[in-house]
């Protein structure tokens, strides 16, 4: 599936990003709002990137719908008829959309060197707030479908609490443990709706 | 209710794990019974027959205390059920899981290739064979099948009906074949809707289930040409000022030699012990003793045939095969258009 | 009156004590699974469907069709407080609604839009109340050129407006299209961009998308700046409800067009969802103030809960006398009634006159109740606000989990949902629309099969949709709507040297 290439690789290219050199001034000048050498992914990377992604899957409907049949029959249109012609759209938006981007780069390429700094998609300072919710998130549903997501949401609860929040580590864990046997009540005895489940839930006899 | 959780039931729910948890190893041998909640799993949507069907047995199971563990009725009706059945075939050895199938069981991997049959699941017991029935608008001039072949011949008509490559589409295909009479199959996603296109003449006919089309019959805006079973169907209450259930003439009387039933029945996981099987069959059996459930029989005019071991597998050898032709001379398999 | 006669008989069969009490927990019961992303309306019925084998039908219906009450409520909570759409209905609610709540005018929001959600629902069952047999037969006229010609208004009334670039708006549609057909196609019955993965084969769920577009992409962006939310908390006390009161009359105009717009729609069968974009793109065309628009505006709000209420009321009465569910939560009550041995259709209100009478007096009731209720709780709801980040965070994270899985009862939708919310925070950012993605999302499967129903009944011919007055004349408005822009960027131009 392409979509997950949008979130999975745009971090380390970011890193490659032709203004890495002026990652060490950016803590000095921290304090100052925005504005200038402030290191990060720029939106013009990300532009690209996404474009490219959304180029991509349209060029996956086409190749899906010329397999399946993208003509137009006796009886209207068959399944890969619409498929198609979106996928095609969409490859051509992203190209115009790339159009001016790349114009933009030859431009400044002649001019060289001059002193704008490039618009921030993401400076590492928020990248790094970012991930603290992220990271955490990601490692949740990566978990589900070995712990259940009982366990894995007490975990996550009482994790946000300690780490991100200022609750001791005496308050955070029950709190964890209380949210994930709500849900557990709520979920799988109230309403006889099966969540997920893992060792511990069938250790326990569900 | 529900609703009021009480600090005492929460406690209830508490011990009951932990009692569970301790009896577990025990009541192991011999006559076998669920520990913990059954899955039932519905390989279509909310609010089909089949999601009904799951329903009101889950129902009759609760309101009859006829099982100590809840029934948790959970629907995965991806790609025409190929999802639930695929979630039943992974789950081998699991007596916790039951699924509720319909003739999708046959169609949805012969149509999309999807790899499963009912080979991979426990057959456990027939529930009851639902009816197909010819259905065209009362104000149309058909008043018999003969009639309806023959305008069908002149000119296409078009057939509505529940899905694509399923039943319903089988049956029009069948038609086609024993009469040479062409239609153009109009896909709806349900029988409540194909069947309102039809009061509103936006198709010719349908082949709707009884239930699906009874209350237009009732309100005079259907009209029923035949059903497709090898004998009339067994209600004798009048449904209308002058016709009953029994007094719509089987396909085969009207000269049209088309005879489609579809499966309603209960499937375990694969691999699951035959005292297991026993004790499903027998809850079942249970279940079809109950008013609620002759009631809802009565109401969908369903065949009340059931089947269980050899015969029920027997039964599904021979459907497979059939549905297999039928599919296979409509051009309908995988890979085939 | 004869209506007015039973009406009055229902409403001695509603104000039974043990009715009303069951009214009462169907409402909160129904905003509980509204507020709970993905466990919807229909679900939530689903679930307790089995539950009220054991009541009298009347009794039964009260409390099933109040949970669907509830649910409506329900779903604008979470839309306007986390911009997390409870139920999709309420997707439309959270362009406005959401800005509202940053800005600190939270109770404001859920005011007005508990407030219009009970106006939609009124004006939705005094049409059934009094004029159900003749709406019931304009309902047949729909056939599928009908059907597409509705949902092409629908995309012409949203689309052609939207601030920012073009080519965005049109990727950010197209990817909505192309995630619709994944998975069976319903006409053929083939398999579409599934390359083979069986995960793939349930397709994009439209809430799975939804819970991260929105709700995931949400928490990403408003922790940039440090781990909190943004936007400013106020006081929020029962005064807050006074004066937006004061403040709604003003809005009546946009209130019965959206509530006319849901009555339709509610019919039609085209359900809750459409109706309530459809409704927002109106009002946002008809507002001299249509640029403020997704900043905050009261008006955002009311058009599209006055429309999905009266939408989500109306789709009972095609279920009660044709036996055709108007939306999914209406399906899964016609499987109620048949399990209760009544038979929805034609005969039901000749010969079930209690039952249709009772279930509709309880429309009236259960609506009543279901707007105290959940106003009295608006202060409560808008405190939830103050909760800290690091608790509410992870609590919301868990709830769009559970919420995500239980749409299709899937672990993989789970991990949609995370991919879905890193696509919504790099398009938002991006400065892409998501509004066309998810209406194209939601709407697209239906579209497309509508339009091939239509050519396989006219076995090919494209002038199907002009062949009849009714698809017609929907299609001239959606051709209308469409052209609109263009005529009014024409129109001032040659009419200033005129004027000067």
């Amino acid at each position: 599936m392409t979509m997950q290439h949008i979130g999975g690789r745009d971090m380390p290219r970011a890193v490659q990003a032709p203004d890495g050199a002026a990652a060490g001034a950016a803590t000095a000048e921290a304090f100052v709002p925005e504005r200038r050498a402030v290191a990060g992914v720029s939106v013009r990377t990300m532009e690209i990137a996404t474009s490219l992604c959304f180029a991509a899957a349209g060029a996956a409907a086409i190749w899906d719908s010329a397999r399946l049949g993208a003509g137009w029959g006796a009886d209207g249109p068959q399944s890969g008829y619409f498929p198609f012609w979106i996928g095609l759209l969409l490859v051509l938006a992203a190209a115009a959309n790339l159009l001016p981007l790349a114009r933009a780069a030859r431009a400044r390429g002649e001019d060289s060197g001059g002193p704008d700094a490039p618009a921030m998609f993401l400076t590492w300072e928020q990248a790094r707030t970012v991930a603290t919710v992220f990271i955490p998130t990601t490692i949740y549903v990566a978990a589900i479908p070995f712990t259940g997501i009982y366990v894995a949401s007490a975990v996550l609860v009482a994790w946000f609490m300690a780490r991100l929040g200022e609750f001791s580590v005496w308050r955070a864990v029950p709190s964890g443990i209380a949210t994930a046997l709500v849900a557990f009540v709520v979920f799988e005895i109230w309403f006889l709706v099966a969540l997920p489940k893992g060792p511990l839930e069938e250790f326990l006899g569900y | 209710m529900p609703h009021m959780l009480s600090r005492r039931t929460l406690a209830m729910g508490l011990g009951g794990l932990a009692v569970a948890a301790l009896g577990r190893g025990a009541a192991a041998q011999r006559s076998w019974e669920p520990n913990r909640p059954v899955q039932f799993i519905v390989p279509a949507g909310t609010g089909g027959g089949a999601d009904q069907m799951a329903r009101v047995i889950q129902g009759i199971v609760s309101k009859h205390s006829l099982m100590r563990q809840p029934m948790v009725v959970v629907n995965k009706a991806g790609g025409a059920g190929a999802e639930g059945f695929l979630e039943a075939k992974g789950a081998r050895g699991n007596p916790h899981l039951l699924v509720i199938t319909l003739s999708n069981i046959f169609t949805t991997p012969m149509a999309t290739g999807v790899p499963f049959s009912w080979r991979d699941l426990t057959p456990i017991s027939m529930m009851a064979l639902d009816e197909f029935i010819l259905w065209v608008n009362a104000q149309s001039p058909w008043q018999t099948t003969a009639e309806f072949i023959a305008a069908a011949k002149a000119s296409r008509l078009r057939m509505g009906g529940t899905g694509s490559k399923q039943e319903d589409q089988i049956i029009t295909a069948a038609i086609t074949r024993a009469t040479g009479a062409q239609f153009n199959y109009v896909p709806f996603r349900g029988g409540g809707e194909v069947a309102v296109q039809l009061v509103g003449r936006h198709i010719d006919s349908t082949v709707n289930n009884p239930i699906e089309a009874v209350t237009h019959w009732r309100s005079g805006a259907l009209r029923p040409l035949c059903v497709f079973d090898s004998q009339r169907l067994s209600g004798t209450e009048k449904m209308t000022e002058t016709m009953a259930w029994r007094d719509i003439p089987t396909a085969k009387e009207s000269g049209l030699d088309v005879e489609y039933l579809m499966l309603r029945g209960i499937m375990g996981a694969p691999g699951i012990t035959p005292a297991q099987v026993a004790f499903y069959v027998d809850l079942l059996g249970k279940v079809r003793e109950t008013p609620e459930w002759r009631e809802l029989m009565a109401q969908g005019a369903f065949n009340t045939t059931t089947m269980t071991g050899d015969a029920f597998r027997a039964w599904l050898e021979r459907e497979e095969t059939r549905h297999r032709t039928l599919m296979q001379e409509a051009g309908f398999l995988a890979g085939q258009s | 009156m004869e209506e007015l006669g039973l009406l009055m008989q229902g409403f001695s069969v509603a104000l039974q004590p043990e009715n009303m009490m069951l009214m009462m927990v169907g409402i909160i019961l129904g905003v509980l699974i509204g507020v709970l992303p993905g466990l919807g309306g229909a679900n939530g019925i689903a679930i307790l469907l089995p539950l009220t084998f054991a009541m009298s039908p009347v009794s039964a219906v009260i409390m099933l069709s109040c949970i669907y009450w509830g649910a409506l409520f329900g779903g604008a909570i979470t839309s306007i407080l986390f911009n997390i759409p409870g139920e999709p209905w309420s997707v439309a609610t959270t362009f406005d609604g959401y800005p509202m709540a940053q800005q600190g005018r939270a109770g404001e929001a859920l005011t007005a839009a508990f407030t219009s959600s009970f106006v939609g629902a009124f004006v939705a069952v005094v049409m059934i109340t009094f004029v159900a047999p003749i709406v019931a037969q304009f309902a047949l006229r729909f056939g599928p050129p009908e059907f597409f010609a509705v949902m092409f208004l629908s995309f012409a009334a949203f689309v052609g407006m939207g601030r920012g670039s073009p080519v965005k708006t049109l990727m950010a549609m197209m990817l909505g299209f192309l995630l619709a057909a994944v998975g069976m196609d319903a006409m053929t019955g083939q398999l579409r961009m599934t390359f083979g993965q069986t995960e793939m084969i349930r397709g994009f769920d439209f809430l799975v998308a939804v819970i991260g577009l929105f709700g995931i992409s949400e928490i990403l962006s408003s922790i940039e700046d440090g781990l909190r939310f943004k936007g400013h908390k106020a006081k929020i006390d029962m005064k807050v409800v006074l004066r937006t009161w004061l403040e709604l009359p003003r809005h009546w105009a946009i209130g019965i067009r959206s509530a006319l717009v849901g009555c339709w729609m509610g019919i039609t069968p085209a359900g809750a969802t459409p109706a309530s974009f459809m409704s927002y793109g109106i009002a946002r065309r008809m507002s001299k103030h249509g640029k403020d628009f997704g900043k905050g505006r009261v008006e955002g709000v009311i058009a599209p809960e006055t429309a999905a209420h009266a939408a989500g009321t109306s789709a009972l009465l095609p279920m009660l006398t044709l036996g055709v569910p108007g939306s999914p939560t209406a399906a899964v009550l016609l499987g109620g009634l048949i399990m209760w041995g009544l038979q929805p259709g034609p005969m039901l209100f000749v010969e079930q006159k209690d039952f249709v009478w009772g279930l509709i007096a309880s429309m009236y009731l259960g609506n009543i109740a279901g707007l105290l209720i959940v106003l009295v709780a608006v202060p409560w709801f808008a405190a939830i606000l103050r909760v800290p980040f690091s608790i509410i965070a992870a609590i919301i994270l868990v709830v769009c989990a559970i919420g995500a899985f239980t749409v299709n009862n899937a672990e993989f939708d789970i991990v949609l949902m995370l991919i879905f919310g890193i696509i919504g925070y790099v398009l938002k950012k991006l400065e892409y629309p998501l509004a066309p993605l998810v209406l194209a999302l939601v709407l697209g499967d239906r579209t497309e099969e509508a339009f091939r129903q239509s050519l396989l009944v006219s076995e090919g011919d494209l002038t199907v949709f002009f062949h009849g007055w009714l698809s017609g004349s929907i299609m001239a408005a959606g051709i209308a709507l469409l052209a609109w822009p263009l005529l009014t960027a024409i129109w001032p131009r040659r009419a200033r040297p005129a004027a000067a």
